[in-house]
């Protein structure tokens, strides 16, 4: 794999609605809903006194990709780890949804 | 409507489930091969496994008038123990001409590690001395950027196997170009939390294109939904699109990719 920089060529048949729908119409109360609880996650964790953990770290570090153009992709990168050799072994087989070794 | 269940763990669901399937439009579900939620004791585990996979639950599915295919192989979660693992997989060929056998699968990876690596390679050896299809898991969260690279990589070194041949599941943003550029297709798989959503799916649609990528259920003992496909093509009706576009994507290209295994006939 040449890594993260693939030029990715579109494939054929694209698919478009053939009646577009107003996605803001469709889908504002959903995400402001989710920004709230966002919200109130941080006002919880910060009142328990969480914010060193290193989950709550990577979700903050993943807040600032919404600044950028490819938003979910760029959110999904931040959570990962982004080295390429395989571990020597597996010691547990959950995944904890953020890169514990993320370098801060 | 009507629609392919492309991954579905069936041994786990219910009587209820398979016939909320039937009932929403489902012509076939497909079962791959998983981890059961706790480490199986010995090879024996596995051999009554398959025969469930096999023989059990098709006949369970068919008092639903629903056609049932399944995969065979170990899952990454349990390939830590190499023995095993061989032992697992140099059974598989026992079973490869049960009529509802679709290919090797899912196989992956789960923590990216060297043992992990080897049985993954192990299993495509086997894919291909029996010119069988792959269905691969890539693995949760953080470890899917990683994995997915790992596993591409890997079948793409294998002249042997040919990429239309590959499906690799549980896609997302974040990998679904690596698949796509290497000419394999891609399954977004429908959970409330930890894969995606129906907006997000659709988005990747809408992004890269619908001919190489399915949505799955992927319903389980863990949460997950089992009505999860129809709700996203209910999700895409929302958006506008027509019947004609449903039909291609959760009937038609599901059928195309696993018509490549003789075994697979589905009525429409």
């Amino acid at each position: 794999m040449e890594g993260d920089t693939l030029d990715f060529l579109p494939l054929i048949p694209m698919i478009k609605p053939k009646e577009k729908q107003n996605s803001v119409e469709l889908y504002f109360m959903e995400a402001r809903s989710k920004l709230i609880d966002i919200a109130s996650f941080m006002d919880r964790i910060e009142r328990d006194g969480l914010t060193d953990d290193f989950r709550y770290q990577a979700f903050l570090d993943a807040l600032k990709e919404l600044d950028t153009d490819k938003r979910a992709e760029s959110v999904l990168l931040a959570l990962s780890d982004l080295t390429e050799e395989p571990i020597l072994v597996a010691t547990t087989k959950a995944a904890a949804g953020a890169w514990p070794d993320k370098p801060r | 409507m009507r629609y392919i269940e492309p991954h579905a763990h069936m041994v786990s669901r219910t009587t209820d489930d398979y016939m909320s399937m039937v009932v929403a439009g489902c012509k076939a579900v497909c079962e791959p091969a998983f981890w059961a939620g706790f480490d199986r004791s010995s090879v024996n585990g596995f051999y009554d496994y398959f025969c469930q996979l096999t023989d059990y639950e098709p006949t369970r599915a068919a008092k639903f008038k629903l056609p049932h295919f399944s995969w065979l192989c170990i899952n990454p979660k349990e390939a830590e123990d190499l023995v095993l693992a061989r032992e697992v997989i140099a059974m598989i060929p026992d079973f490869m001409d049960r009529e509802n056998v679709l290919g090797i699968g899912e196989i992956g990876l789960n923590k990216n590690s060297r043992n992990e690596l080897t049985i993954l390679e192990e299993h495509v050896n086997l894919a291909a001395e029996y010119n069988q299809l792959i269905l691969v898991h890539t693995p949760h969260l953080e470890d899917k950027l990683k994995g997915t690279k790992l596993i591409v990589d890997l079948i793409k070194n294998d002249s042997r196997i040919n990429p239309a041949k590959v499906l690799i599941d549980h896609v997302e943003e974040h990998t679904v170009k690596y698949v796509m550029d290497a000419g394999m297709w891609g399954g977004l798989t429908l959970y409330p939390e930890s894969k995606c959503t129906s907006p997000r799916a659709i988005d990747i649609l809408e992004n890269y294109g619908a001919d190489r990528l399915w949505m799955n259920s992927a319903c389980d003992w863990g949460i997950s939904v089992p009505l999860a496909v129809p709700y996203a093509a209910q999700e895409m009706r929302r958006r506008g699109y027509d019947d004609e576009t449903l039909d291609q994507v959760f009937f038609k290209n599901p059928v195309s990719f696993l018509s490549q295994c003789p075994n697979f006939t589905v009525s429409g």
